[in-house]
């Protein structure tokens, strides 16, 4: 840790908030009492977690070097900071960035922070956060002091809280858009934050914002809370209020946003989300986190009833000023430029590169004269030189109005169009001038196995890889191919938002010959477009060493058989997820080790793969065992429930989907006892028994989720599913077979 | 100025065109290996960021990286634990670790010799803005520090120091042989 971090609290005295400054002290206590084993490890935990300071990879002090499972043999080896989390393990410290709007100390402050405490890399998530890895706990005083200076709070950033609130990064200039949403996500980012109603929460809670309906930027229908702005004239007036949408999310099962109000004015956007918190906190999960999401409330009450709740909340609300004295500043908070509107011109400066960038990365506002620029950062990295040159370009060419992107990017608003070739200079000169924002190349993904405790698969080395080969084909890319959107999480949690994505892929393991082998799930069918207006599904598991050759294989065949202005989306839906997966079903297989180990290597790592402590097992050999057989079997009719959904057999798929279910845990019991009755309740008693009430199926982070699937799904087993809920038990059931797997992978470890 | 902290060395490259990313598996070796007794944790892959840090050893006393900042390659040996000693003993600790790194990288059978380390140059940078402001002031009261370092390795009257970067930066010295 830092020798310098006592003197900063005396070095920043009166530049900070004073509220921010007495909550950095309460913390840094804290920190001091944990340090004496005066706090509970779970109480720490969730204390830190709601001052931004979320664990990392391998803080349990184990990790597998592609040998053995190994110690880390950290100093304070006594001490820690959580449940199984060491003291001294390196931590992530996420930074909160209401509706991603930044000015250019704060880039500064970002920059010195990346560089004196982390890695000299700030990370830009998909909720436009900023994050440091490899931070130390004792240093985050320091740090949240230095942030606070600077107009930034870590509170609330991680825990069951109120999230960064998120909004469209072109709010205010964007040419669709009903009105500027920014006044609306700062007021209630800031009424929310630690507001009393929204601590006791049993899960995080997320927001966002959106300026028009039909665009993506505010991916308003995966959140718990999802607002697009819309007007309407009363009495000949134009009134501004929300298209208001409760009840999305993304995680293991994302659901969509339900309607909650065509139109809910201005005026109430503050009283009616605290009563929504309110209801939330009341009605909410707590001990079982795997349900606790408002998305679960919302489905166990109906839309309807969660109104009347809301409202039946709202009327007993006592009144608050705060509900609507910032109103009157709106029209006084809108961003102005540093300089006059002008003219692009070109005057001979052009080249192809500058031409490449300005195609994807220049937004005309909707204020003639000026243009939005979008820097791209690959992977959402930025080095802390980046960042300083960044702020000192946000100076010169606009009036530091900077924001983050939900595509881990950065906008700079209001650059005067004739100004645009002098910058490009600039970002050039920078390394900043990368082209392809939102194009194909600009691929999100999640930090995955580089840094979070629940990845599966490296999702950065894929993306990496993958934006290599594609930026060597970007001259000759089609048009259509360029519009793409990839996106790649490292687990099923979706951090990666692989479900609203054209080509979306999330990590998953399996097994061959006794070694463990880097997987991606390929989710097609979802849509980014229309504020996320359609999840995909998985449609099978590729070697991660193949995904490359799965993604050009698919866009080949989208561009040889699309029709005429048919998008990718409707292509897929078009051709049938049947035909898909043919198109897959090659690239599937597994070549034995000894014949391409390489492929049980990850992307942009050396050591040979594996879970956890999972290690090679004893049976290194070609044969495959029963189990494999049967759970791929699963596969198959997982993806037959999908078939059934998508030709509207909803019934049908529902029974095929939990059929699926039941196969997965009835292989596992004739794994483990050899012989099984397939009688279903026997199957599911005998789940219960052996794998749940021992815990063996169950995954390091999540518990027994996924085997409650299973149960849920015997449960309601010739029910009535809608829909909707169909396509949720498909997603469930895709999940438990690779629990299934991981089961089984565990299994193969210590053989039975 | 004896309680600065967090030395950085950052030994340049020969070849420029080195790809740091055949590093990846021999990092990975160090750690399965103990290298130098250090507690190493992880790799960490920034090729993807242009003049960023490129292929990084996370560890808990001192990251190794095969860094590309300012579009220049060196190993870079960032010390994150304290040290012992007086300032003049930090930079000579923190001079030993980076050619000790450097050294095992020359050695490494895999590169076959691709990597070599410039003898006659470096940077030597303290990453703590607030005990080591990037100013004259500073170079003027480290001066005496680093000239023992340099007297030492290179020898008294061989080489020149020039303080460099802006006063955002890092404190950053650069030292090299004279010809």
């Amino acid at each position: 840790m830092k020798a310098s971090n006592s003197l900063w609290k005396p070095r920043l005295e009166g530049r900070m908030p004073p509220h921010l400054a007495a909550e950095i002290d309460v913390f840094e206590n804290e920190i001091a009492l944990k340090k004496q084993g005066k706090i509970d490890d779970k109480i720490f935990a969730e204390t830190r977690l709601r001052r931004g300071s979320y664990g990392q990879r391998y803080d349990n002090g184990q990790r597998h070097d592609g040998i053995a499972s190994r110690q880390l043999a950290y100093p304070s080896s006594d001490l820690t900071k959580g449940p199984s989390t060491l003291w001294d393990a390196p931590g992530m410290q996420r930074i909160k960035i209401p509706f991603g709007g930044l000015n250019a100390t704060q880039l500064e402050t970002l920059a010195d922070l990346a560089e004196e405490y982390s890695d000299s890399i700030a990370h830009v998530t998909t909720r436009q956060d900023f994050q440091l890895h490899f931070v130390h706990i004792e240093d985050t005083p320091a740090l949240m002091r230095r942030l606070a200076a600077a107009g930034i709070t870590t509170r609330e950033a991680c825990g069951n809280t109120v999230r960064n609130v998120t909004a469209c990064p072109i709010a205010g200039v964007c040419r669709t858009q009903s009105f500027d949403v920014t006044p609306y996500a700062k007021a209630l980012a800031y009424f929310l934050l630690g507001h009393p109603d929204c601590q006791d929460f049993g899960r995080k809670f997320k927001v966002a914002f959106s300026g028009c309906r039909d665009e993506a930027c505010g991916l308003a229908m995966l959140h718990d809370i999802g607002a697009v702005g819309v007007t309407r004239i009363e009495n000949g007036v134009e009134k501004r209020g929300f298209e208001f949408y409760v009840g999305g999310g993304l995680g293991t099962v994302p659901q969509q946003a339900k309607r909650f109000s065509d139109f809910l004015p201005e005026e109430e956007l503050l009283p009616t989300t605290q009563a929504i918190a309110r209801v939330f906190a009341r009605l909410g999960e707590k001990k079982n986190r795997n349900t606790a999401r408002m998305k679960f409330v919302v489905s166990k009450l109906g839309i309807d009833e969660f109104r009347r709740v809301v409202a039946e909340e709202r009327a007993q609300l006592p009144h608050d000023a705060r509900w609507t004295d910032w109103l009157a500043n709106v029209p006084h908070e809108q961003e102005s430029p540093l300089k006059p509107p002008s003219l692009l011109q070109l005057n001979g400066n052009r080249t192809p590169a500058f031409d490449r960038w300005h195609a994807s990365n220049v937004y005309e506002q909707r204020q003639s004269g000026y243009v939005t620029v979008t820097v791209t950062l690959p992977l959402g990295d930025i080095t802390s030189d980046q960042l300083r040159a960044l702020a000192d370009i946000a100076r010169k060419y606009v009036r530091e109005t900077v924001r983050t992107t939900v595509e881990q990017n950065i906008v700079l608003r209001w650059v005067s169009a004739g100004d645009v070739p002098a910058l490009y200079k600039e970002l050039e000169a920078a390394n900043l001038a990368e082209p392809g924002a939102g194009t194909v190349l600009d691929i999100v993904a999640c930090p995955g196995t580089d840094t979070c405790k629940l990845g599966i698969s490296s999702s950065r080395g894929l993306a990496a890889e993958l934006r290599t080969r594609l930026a060597a084909r970007e001259m000759e890319m089609d048009a259509v191919i360029r519009g793409l959107h990839i996106k790649i999480s490292g687990c099923f949690n979706s951090c990666g938002q692989h479900h609203i994505a054209d080509l979306g892929f999330y990590g998953v393991s399996r097994n061959k010959g006794g070694f463990a082998v880097p997987h991606f799930q390929v989710v097609l069918g979802g849509q980014w477009e229309n504020n996320a207006g359609s999840y995909g599904l998985a449609i099978g598991a590729v070697p991660s060493k193949r995904i490359p050759e799965t993604v050009d294989r698919i866009t080949s065949r989208y561009l040889a058989e699309r029709e005429v202005n048919e998008g990718f989306h409707a292509f897929i839906k078009r051709i049938g997820k049947a035909e898909c997966k043919k198109m897959i079903e090659d690239l599937t297989a597994i070549p034995p080790h000894e014949t391409d180990p390489d492929f049980y290597v990850d992307w942009a790592d050396a050591r040979k793969y594996s879970i956890g402590d999972l290690g090679v097992g004893e049976c290194a050999g070609e044969v495959v065992t029963a189990i494999e057989f049967a759970l791929t079997a699963c596969e198959r009719e997982a993806f037959e429930a999908q078939l059934q959904l998508e030709a509207g057999r909803t019934a049908e798929a529902a029974d095929t989907a939990y059929a699926a279910m039941s196969h997965a845990a009835l292989a596992l019991l004739k794994h483990k006892l050899t012989i099984h009755s397939d009688d279903p309740e026997k199957v599911a008693g005998g789940f219960r028994e052996h794998f749940y009430d021992t815990q063996l199926f169950f995954d390091p982070f999540a518990g027994g989720k996924f085997a409650q699937y299973f149960f849920q799904a015997h449960e309601r087993r010739g029910g009535t599913y809608t829909e909707e809920t169909a396509h949720q038990l498909i997603e469930e059931t895709q999940l438990f077979i690779e629990a299934a797997h991981s089961c089984y992978g565990k299994m193969a470890a210590q053989p039975v | 100025m004896n309680d600065i902290e967090h030395v950085r060395v950052k030994i340049f490259a020969e070849a420029a065109d080195f790809d740091p990313g055949e590093a990846i598996p021999i990092f990975h070796r160090w750690i399965q290996e103990g290298f130098g007794g250090h507690l190493l944790i992880d790799v960490a892959d920034y090729r993807h960021v242009p003049a960023g840090p490129g292929v990084m050893l996370v560890a808990h006393e001192a990251h190794y990286a095969l860094d590309n900042g300012k579009n220049r390659l060196g190993l870079l040996y960032d010390r994150r634990a304290p040290l012992d000693g007086d300032a003049s003993a930090k930079f000579r600790q923190a001079w030993d670790a980076a050619w000790e790194a450097c050294a095992q990288l020359e050695r490494e059978p895999a590169l076959s010799g691709k990597l070599k380390f410039a003898a006659g140059e470096c940077e030597i940078s303290i990453n703590d803005r607030l005990l080591a402001p990037n100013t004259a002031g500073t170079f003027t009261t480290l001066r005496p520090a680093l000239e023992s370092l340099f007297d030492g390795v290179w020898g008294v009257g061989t080489y020149t120091l020039t303080r460099e970067g802006e006063p955002r930066e890092l404190f950053r010295v650069h030292a090299r042989k004279n010809v």
